[in-house]
């Protein structure tokens, strides 16, 4: 199993990734108690994984539209935004409307081109999780979680641009 | 001027660290180029022909004296003595070391700097109006709502990889001195009937390959609610700006083809999700900004001193460096003054270290410790007393920036071009050397009056030419450099002395390009033109508005005087 950021931490990854060729049968829950699954397979075979015993994971890419998922996004105990490239800031844009508009709740990760020097910006639009390329030094790229002690604007991290807090804080 | 408060110096220190750290790694060979290339752009810094520039912040163009020392340091400790101020208020530096830039970002916190967002595909430097607070034609200070705006996008964490660079102007006044129409999104202060500030917002805008000029999607939105708009302009164009084609990503791109009905819905309809939300600027943060631009303690002048009057009618050479560099003031007695960074045999924009010493020392003397960045690329001292202008001028002609040029022909605008910018096509520094020697005669400068005379180096359009009366570029034809030159740009929302207000234009092409040496030639033949067919006090551009480029186009590809003839007008 490869690690993960989770929350701060370094983990074990234990979800499954189902493969974009949607005539696949699906794996058992024993095999893939965790199973995410790609957008246009959710689309196709829904019902089949409503049916299904486990945890539910879906597959975004950065262009996909949040508002057709609507409601459906309560289903899923992940959801994943696949980056092509880093310099991709669309994903950035969908994160906040997953959280923000869609009131997802639960783990949000960020997978694909997934480097240390943007974790700092993709936590505070939304992301818990990062699965950072295999390539690079996962304990060095969890210290960018905390690179600034601060924000100026508001964001999912915190809501509250700094000028709501400044005036309540003493030390401004 | 804003000061850092415990909370802003904090961010400037941990972006330093942040950087040191980066930079660390690149030459550790852990991050590649292409990794390393976004960060480091962030930081304002480049990979260019001979060394790395640097490019600094000076947000809306506001300096301490202090400040301005450290940057005259940094030139001196790890550059050639010199740097280079640009058309977006900024400063750069052509010869620093990659190694070295960690530590400038050090020295530049220190004194309340940075060079955060200066280039990279994200929010870059807010800019302005450079007699922001003391223009006579004021409606509304820019330089809260400005400042407010440089907090709102420093780190936005959304929109740090948008499809392409994003420029944000703003202005308050009736004339527009910040050529505000031709940034992706331009903002108007202005007060509604009941007296409230509200803003009309337009996007689109941008020079450049396609040069456009913004349109208006929304107008009298109240204060409260700029970033809450302005973000979700921005998410619009981050989800779905082009990202397939380097040309084509800029907003204007997705204004265009979205039509700026449907961009402007397409806003209207995320905003109305955020609207009302956290981001709702209050009237307490507006306060704490503003109070940063109270007016400093002017005394209580007379509008009229006797003496500097009297030096006005005593000294030529002194009146005429008046006339073209003071400008008029809302408290009596005052006066802002443009330093001219455009002397002969200098490139535009170009101030040593020892300069900007003098300068800083003049800004203590003279002006409160402060002073400004113009985007055409001269200083500004802006709280002068009448009666010590005399005194400032004596220094500044002793130091080389009292040239009377300010509006003039030579007081060119100019990129660094194919000198030192790896983008450009062509050079531009020696065209406008070779123009400012052609018009060296101040007197025949004066007679031809007004006329704003732009270069870029290539498409970007750093030297904004599509906006100057006449415009230059440089363009690259099997390898060889031309210069294509346009008249009647316009960048202003200017009030001409009729009152009549002349919107932002784009200039029009005479025809094909030029060799660099038939440049001076050309544009003495436009200006001939002029001189030849001008209806009393009217400018160049009023004369190519007037008669369309047409005599313009004739004179200078079919009729064929010596060039001699026309040196000696």
């Amino acid at each position: 199993m490869s690690k993960i950021i989770r929350d701060g931490a370094i983990v074990e990854d234990d979800w499954a990734v189902l493969s974009a060729d949607d005539t696949l049968s699906l794996p058992s829950c024993q095999d893939a108690p965790r199973l995410i699954v790609p957008l246009k397979v959710w689309q196709l075979r829904r019902e089949e994984f409503l049916a299904r015993d486990g945890e539910l994971g879906l597959l975004l890419q950065t262009d996909d539209e949040p508002a057709p998922i609507g409601d459906d996004v309560s289903l899923f105990n992940l959801i994943a935004i696949h980056f092509a490239k880093f310099t991709d800031g669309r994903g950035y844009s969908l994160a906040r409307l997953l959280r923000e508009r869609h009131r997802y709740t639960n783990e949000l990760r960020a997978t694909g081109d997934v480097l240390q020097d943007q974790l700092f910006y993709l936590k505070r639009s939304g992301f818990n999780a990062f699965a950072i390329r295999t390539d690079k030094n996962i304990e060095a790229a969890l210290k960018s979680l905390s690179d600034f002690s601060e924000s100026y604007q508001g964001a999912w991290d915190q809501p509250l641009p700094l000028f709501k807090r400044r005036h309540f804080s003493t030390a401004a | 001027m804003y000061r850092y408060d415990h909370y802003d110096q904090t961010l400037v220190n941990e972006r330093v660290t942040q950087f040191r750290d980066q930079t660390r790694r690149f030459l550790a060979g852990e991050l590649t180029e292409d990794e390393f290339r976004p960060l480091r752009l962030q930081n304002g810094l480049y990979i260019q022909r001979h060394a790395p520039m640097l490019r600094v912040a000076i947000p809306y163009g506001m300096l301490s004296s202090k400040q301005l020392r450290m940057l005259a340091h940094i030139a001196r400790k790890y550059d050639k003595g010199y740097a280079h101020f640009t058309t977006r208020q900024n400063i750069q530096y052509n010869w620093p070391r990659l190694e070295d830039t960690p530590d400038i970002l050090a020295d530049l916190a220190s004194v309340e700097m940075h060079a955060i967002q200066t280039s990279g595909n994200c929010v870059r430097n807010i800019t302005s109006d450079h007699f922001a607070g003391v223009a006579e034609d004021e409606i509304v200070d820019p330089r809260p709502y400005c400042e407010v705006l440089r907090q709102w996008s420093t780190f936005h964490p959304e929109f740090a990889y948008l499809p392409r660079k994003f420029k944000i102007a703003v202005c308050g006044s009736k004339e527009d001195r910040a050529a505000t129409a031709v940034h992706d999104i331009g903002v108007y202060l202005r007060r509604d009937d009941s007296g409230a500030v509200v803003l009309d917002v337009l996007v689109g805008g941008g020079l450049g390959r396609t040069p456009i000029v913004g349109h208006v999607i929304k107008t009298a939105l109240p204060w409260p609610h700029m970033m809450s708009y302005l973000e979700a302009a921005l998410r619009v164009y981050n989800r779905y700006g082009r990202r397939d084609n380097l040309y084509k990503a800029r907003i204007k791109i997705l204004v265009k083809a979205l039509t700026p009905q449907k961009f402007a819905a397409e806003v209207e309809a995320e905003w109305q999700h955020i609207k009302d939300g956290p981001a709702t600027l209050t009237k307490e943060e507006l306060a704490r900004v503003t109070q940063h631009f109270t007016d400093p303690e002017y005394e209580n002048l007379g509008a009229v001193d006797a003496g500097y009057y009297r030096h006005l009618s005593e000294d030529k050479a002194f009146a005429t460096w008046v006339k073209r560099s003071a400008h008029r003031h809302r408290a009596p007695g005052y006066t802002s003054v443009t330093l001219s960074l455009k002397p002969l045999g200098v490139a535009p924009g170009d101030l040593t270290d020892e300069q900007m010493d003098q300068v800083a020392g003049w800004a203590d003397e003279f002006s409160f410790g402060e002073l400004r960045v113009s985007h055409e690329q001269n200083l500004i001292l802006a709280d002068v007393k009448q009666s010590e202008l005399f005194a400032l001028w004596q220094k500044a002609k002793a130091a080389g920036l009292a040239t009377p040029n300010i509006g003039l022909i030579s007081n060119i605008v100019c990129c660094p071009g194919g000198d030192f910018c790896s983008l450009a096509n062509a050079k531009s520094l020696p065209i406008a050397e070779s123009i400012q020697r052609r018009f060296e005669n101040l007197d025949y400068q004066h007679d031809i009056g007004e006329l704003d005379l732009n270069i870029s180096g290539c498409m970007n359009s750093c030297g904004h030419h599509h906006v100057g009366h006449i415009g230059i570029l440089g363009v690259d034809k099997n390898g060889s450099e031309w210069y294509q030159i346009s008249i009647g740009g316009h960048s202003g929302r200017a009030l001409d002395e009729t009152g009549r207000t002349r919107p932002t234009a784009l200039g029009d092409v005479i025809g094909p390009s030029f060799a660099a040496a038939d440049v001076p030639d050309v544009i003495e033949r436009l200006v001939h033109t002029y001189l030849e067919s001008r209806f009393e006090d009217e400018r160049f551009v009023d004369t190519v508005d007037r008669l369309g480029i047409e005599p313009f186009k004739t004179n200078v590809y079919h009729r064929q005087p010596h060039a001699k003839e026309l040196a000696h007008v």
